[in-house]
């Protein structure tokens, strides 16, 4: 202070100078006690949280992975079930056929979920009474047990107006029914997250609606999108109960195909093979769910890296 | 810009209406436009513009001449930003808006049956108040428009004309791969002009363009305005009575009525709006009596 140059160091200004230090001093001494407790109160449940959901997730994989192993090979892989054999039972069809089900879920959902969203935040009307009934409609879908759509799948997918009988088609259909609702509103939330000033500079362009929709909107919304669609596939790959109802089998040694013949997915062939009385079965059980960890965690991954490409920041 | 004060006598005309000396066209014109247009650009009788019942803009009456800058002024609320939006149908996008009287352009009525909103924006174009560029490259915000115009011509050379005009060129024209947004906000917004210029728009609407802008960058969007009356008509809403006076050649007022719609009080030349308005409000306004 003293030699500060600026200020003149007279009494009266050292003097303020202290005032004011000891004003701050006193102010930035601190919260008081139970401030301070709540606030450690508050983070340490928080870390809580976040360590029984870390846990649980590195206790399904370490438990997976340990009572696995032992029959975690190729062989595994690209051998038929058998209920006979177990040492050289496989999940050969059961895996063709996770692939071609959740290939159908995919190929169905994309579509039809990100239209229905871009209609019902682009072009419907909010004001009518009937778009608001689809919109609540949507969100109570969402919650819907699956066994329902199991048994809506049999109804009229496999037996009634569709008639596909019990194939790989028919589970591909019943499961894109189950979590259209979830990328639906995904979608949704993530296109009407897109700024409005974005879709007013590209109209003013003179651009037409759908060239906004298609050009701007959508690209802007992917990352949102894809957080969707990973979600919903990583449901479809794990579901069997309304597979069961379906016609996925718990036991087949042909390879599947989408139109006829019997099919199984791997979450219904661990469920049989989980079943058996046998030891070895049980460890070829967990192996399976190894593998379909692996499929879920090889899909989401790749729409990660496919969400980053799009990441965009406002 | 000084102005100075008179005593009135007599009462001020409520609704004063000038005739408009209607501009003959200069030489510098794009080739696609027909050679020989003597009449007004734009051609406003009666209009009003509503949402829902609630009467935003009460029957405006006026005429816009080519290449001339016109600045719309007023105290806020009173409807220019909406008179402005009137004029390339971007009410069109709110589901309530809806136009009584009729907006002429170059004779036709705007919002006649057979007349394509997209069509009329791509002669009409709009820089908004806050600058919005797309979340994309320098180069493809510019591009997007001719793009989706289905504008015949090398892109690149669009792009780089667009720029130039923009006075954005120079900053650049080595980083056209880079992202919009990472520009400043006068960059940004002169960014948006080149956005709108790379469609070859007759008319620019410019939506307070300098309102988020720091008092430099204001300066180079005027100056560029001034560059860009050349080849377009533009028409400029803004809060700053002093960027009206700088700019424009013909200023309209517009105030707020009991019934909270905006009407016009006054237009007319700048330099007599500014210093020798006819009606008693619109001197108080420019004079910083209210507003």
């Amino acid at each position: 202070m003293t030699a500060d140059p600026i200020i003149p160091s007279t009494g009266r200004t050292r003097l303020a100078a202290a005032g004011a230090r000891a004003v701050t001093e006193e102010a930035l001494r601190g919260g008081q006690t139970r401030d301070r407790l709540t606030s450690a109160l508050f983070l340490s449940m928080l870390l809580l949280g976040v360590s029984v959901a870390l846990l649980s997730l590195a206790a399904i994989l370490v438990w997976s992975i340990v009572e696995g192993a032992p029959r975690l090979d190729l062989k595994m892989i690209t051998n038929a079930p058998s209920t006979l054999r177990p040492h050289e039972a496989g999940f050969r069809t059961a895996l063709l056929g996770s692939l071609l089900v959740v290939g159908g879920v995919i190929a169905l959902v994309v579509p039809v979920g990100v239209g229905a969203a871009v209609y019902l935040e682009e072009y419907a009307n909010r004001g009518r009474w009937w778009n608001r009934l689809i919109e609540l409609n949507i969100q109570n879908l969402a919650g819907v047990p699956s066994i329902v759509f199991g048994i809506l799948g049999l109804a009229f997918i496999v037996r009634g107006p569709l008639s596909l009988g019990f194939v790989a088609a028919a589970g591909s259909l019943t499961l894109a029914l189950l979590v259209l609702p979830t990328v639906i509103i995904a979608a949704r939330e993530a296109i009407r997250a897109v700024p409005p000033s974005i879709r007013e500079g590209a109209l003013a362009l003179g651009a037409t609606r759908w060239q906004t929709i298609r050009r701007q909107v959508l690209p802007a919304a992917m990352p949102g999108v894809l957080t969707g669609i990973i979600l919903a596939v990583a449901r479809a790959t794990g579901e069997a109960a309304p597979l069961l109802l379906v016609g996925a089998v718990t036991f087949t040694t042909v390879n599947p195909s989408l139109f006829d013949g019997a099919y199984s997915t791997l979450p219904v062939q661990i469920f049989n093979y989980s079943n058996r009385p046998q030891a070895e079965f049980r460890v070829l059980a967990v192996a399976g769910v190894i593998v379909m960890l692996g499929l879920v965690l090889a899909m989401n991954s790749f729409a990660v890296w496919l969400r980053n490409r799009f990441e965009q920041s406002w | 810009m000084n102005v100075e004060l008179r005593e009135r006598v007599g009462s001020a005309e409520h609704e004063s209406q000038r005739g408009v000396a209607l501009r003959l066209m200069s030489d510098t014109q794009s080739p696609d436009r027909a050679p020989d247009e003597r009449e007004a650009v734009f051609d406003l009788a009666g209009v009003s513009c509503y949402y829902g019942s609630f009467r935003a803009v009460k029957d405006v009456t006026l005429d816009i001449g080519r290449n001339s800058i016109t600045a719309i002024i007023g105290p806020s609320g009173t409807g220019k930003s909406t008179l402005l939006r009137a004029f390339n149908r971007m009410n069109d996008l709110i589901p309530t808006a809806r136009l009584e009287g009729t907006i002429r352009y170059h004779g036709i009525d705007l919002y006649g049956r057979s007349v394509d909103a997209v069509e009329v924006r791509r002669r009409i174009g709009m820089v908004f108040q806050k600058p919005n560029p797309f979340p994309k490259s320098i180069y493809e915000n510019v591009a997007f428009g001719p793009r989706v115009g289905g504008m015949k011509g090398n892109l690149d050379e669009i792009v780089e004309g667009s720029l130039r005009r923009a006075a954005l060129w120079d900053e650049v024209k080595d980083k056209l791969k880079t992202s919009g947004l990472a520009l400043s906000g006068g960059q940004q917004q002169r960014l948006c002009i080149a956005r709108a210029i790379a469609v070859s728009p007759d008319v620019i609407l410019m939506d307070e363009p300098c309102s988020a802008l720091d008092p430099v960058a204001t300066l180079r969007i005027e100056q560029l305005m001034m560059e860009l009356k050349e080849n377009y008509t533009i028409i400029i809403v803004t809060h700053n009575m002093q960027q009206a006076a700088r700019v424009s050649e013909e200023t309209v007022f517009l105030t707020m009525d009991e019934d909270r719609a905006g009407y016009l009080v006054e237009r007319g030349p700048t330099a007599q709006i500014f210093t020798n308005p006819v009606n008693r409000l619109t001197e108080d306004y420019v004079s910083g009596r209210f507003g």
